[in-house]
């Protein structure tokens, strides 16, 4: 039983960092219909310029290190999400009225072109993020023990999407995006500027992304150029699982996805972790082929 | 449009007949890998192009094809030219096990579905499912094609084995289209709900072109093994999946010779950017946005078909 929770608490923080950056997956695509499967490099950029930033200034030795954590998280999500506004720009918007899998391959060409830009400058080897940085304590929360890195990690992602999901159903702008995910032509119509919200999604979802990166750097310790790509694929599936383009089935989808995996990788076989979580999908989606949380579409006539 | 394409072969095929002889080894083992690549990337065009369905999991049917093959060579020693259609079989069935459940889901949930095929098939191919995959090393003395005890060893041999076989294939799929399947798949992919109305079993139609597609993925991983004698998990990643996915899209979806436009260009330009050195994935991420930006219909885009109605001929007579 003990270890059972133990695996459980693993897998809650795995999948609220999954979660996270499944959110910026069901978001764009919710608005734009379009899968950015630059979003897991997003997410890799976000873990190196926590590394530089990090080791760069010092900040921890100054203002200690939770405010330094604070302080550096901000940096990255704004650093990271001026990249996701130039991603659009650059490679999304020109294709707007294009077939749907043009911008999907635009999306791939994106998704090379950062991934060999942080090889080319950080180096293709492992970069260690600096240790110590946080108490190594554990907590002891009923009887379990638990690092504090996890609980901060924890924590961190479920405010982060209590705040999103507040934003996104109680103000005016929230509402904007909502009104502009169902219809854009209609949302024109009664006055919300779509790219306006369209750039307010490029700036969200890879802030929440650049974050996770971050918060993957604190937890393991070890970053590597191609991480994204898996991280990537891990997050669009629990964004399918709970139901693409609807932000509470993100937030579920990642968290059932982590605690899968964990509790797969711990009871069944760790060599076969990543495979498990796709059956898990593939099984899911035969019952319900529109996700967890996913509405009923019906089908154009 | 047919006038055009007779022209375009007629250049092409003695080119492409003479290329080896004045080449060096290297720039016809470029080529092979293009032939390759331009099959894998026919064999996803019915899927992806005539049918619509968003395949990002090419590599797993190409997988099978490729470890059959190797099994029954390497354990029951069956010459490898006889296990073709038996690769293209097991592939096939593969994806109708496979698609039968999923086919009727929407165009993004297929796609997660089989990204997560292709790597469910690449972990249980490191993990030595059954014993039999050699785990992480792969399979290695896949003997070589015989034929009519002649042994095809060069890049040289390799490269008319194989672009014979593209063009074997380029015929038939210009078959395929305009049979009966493929003017169904046509307007599924124009209209499905239109098409489902006029009597057009979709799901089936959908089926039918994942089938074949799996099957002639499966063939060429068959011409793979024999190619490199030595397979393992590594050469089906998703990263194949992606780079068969993009030639398709980038050559034009549904053309046939947009299709092969997009083979020489994947495999073609890192080989012109080797000079960039480590810079030169970076300039061809840059350079698969700025060709959809400028093409986002492909390259070469399937033109809209046409039949003629010959009024004049007698009613008996067919076309």
């Amino acid at each position: 039983m003990e270890e059972f929770l133990q695996q459980f608490i693993n897998g809650l923080t795995v999948g609220g960092i999954y979660a996270l950056i499944a959110l910026g997956y069901t978001m764009v695509y919710g608005v734009l219909k379009l899968i950015n499967f630059a979003h897991g490099d997003l997410f890799t950029i976000g873990a190196y310029l926590g590394f530089t930033l990090l080791t760069s200034f010092g900040l921890a030795d100054k203002i200690g290190p939770f405010a330094a954590i604070a302080v550096l998280a901000l940096m990255v999500m704004g650093l990271v999400a001026v990249i996701g506004i130039v991603l659009e720009r650059a490679a999304y918007r020109p294709l707007r009225n294009s077939p749907r899998l043009s911008a999907v391959v635009s999306a791939l060409g994106a998704s090379i072109f950062f991934q060999n830009a942080v090889m080319l400058i950080y180096g293709a080897r492992f970069h260690v993020y600096p240790q110590n940085l946080l108490p190594k304590i554990a907590l002891n929360v009923f009887g379990l023990y638990v690092p504090f890195v996890k609980i901060l990690v924890l924590v961190a992602s479920v405010a982060m999407m209590v705040g999103l999901y507040v934003f996104i159903q109680r103000t005016t702008i929230g509402a904007a995006i909502r009104a502009a995910a169902i219809d854009q032509g209609a949302a024109k119509l009664v006055g919300i500027d779509v790219n306006g919200v369209i750039t307010l999604v490029f700036v969200i979802g890879p802030a929440l992304g650049g974050l996770a990166g971050l918060m993957v750097g604190l937890l393991y310790g070890q970053i590597k150029f191609t991480m994204g790509w898996l991280y990537g694929l891990k997050a669009f599936t629990a964004a399918i699982l709970g139901g693409i383009g609807n932000i509470p089935g993100a937030m579920l989808g990642g968290l059932i996805l982590g605690v899968v995996e964990a509790l797969g990788s711990a009871y069944i076989s760790i060599a076969w972790k990543d495979a498990i979580a796709f059956c898990v999908l593939i099984l899911i989606l035969i019952v319900r082929p529109t996700g967890l949380l996913g509405e009923r579409v019906a089908e154009k006539v | 449009m047919t006038i055009n394409r007779k022209k375009l072969y007629l250049i092409a095929v003695p080119i492409l007949a003479i290329a080896p002889l004045v080449l060096n080894p290297y720039w016809t083992d470029v080529l092979n890998i293009v032939g390759l690549y331009a099959l894998l990337g026919l064999s996803l065009n019915l899927i992806v192009g005539h049918a619509g369905l968003f395949n990002l999991g090419h590599a797993a049917f190409y997988a099978v094809g490729a470890y059959t093959a190797a099994i029954l060579n390497t354990v029951f020693h069956i010459p490898i030219l006889w296990l073709i259609p038996v690769s293209g079989f097991a592939a096939g069935l593969f994806a109708l096990v496979i698609a039968r459940p999923i086919i009727h889901l929407r165009g993004d949930y297929l796609c997660i579905v089989t990204i997560g095929v292709g790597e469910i098939v690449r972990i249980a191919l490191v993990n030595d499912i059954f014993g039999i995959t050699g785990g992480a090393n792969g399979i290695f003395g896949i003997s070589r094609p015989h034929l009519f005890g002649f042994v095809l060893r060069s890049p040289a041999h390799f490269y008319y084995y194989i672009w014979v076989f593209v063009f074997v294939t380029i015929f038939l799929f210009i078959r395929l289209e305009n049979s009966r399947v493929g003017r169904a798949l046509n307007y599924l992919r124009e209209d499905e709900v239109a098409a489902e109305s006029c009597g057009i079993n979709i799901a089936h139609y959908k089926l039918v072109s994942f089938v074949i597609g799996a099957f002639w993925a499966g063939m060429v991983g068959n011409i793979f093994a024999s190619k490199m004698t030595i397979i393992s998990p590594e050469s089906f990643s998703f990263w194949e999946s992606v780079i068969m996915f993009t030639l398709v899209i980038l050559g034009g979806a549904g053309s046939i010779e947009g299709v092969l436009l997009g083979a020489f260009l994947i495999i073609g330009l890192p080989e012109i950017f080797r000079g960039l050195a480590d810079a030169r994935m970076l300039f061809f991420g840059a350079a698969m946005i700025v060709m959809m930006i400028f093409r986002p219909e492909g390259l070469i885009p399937a033109g809209k078909r046409q039949y003629h109605i010959d009024m004049d001929r007698s009613q008996g007579e067919s076309e």
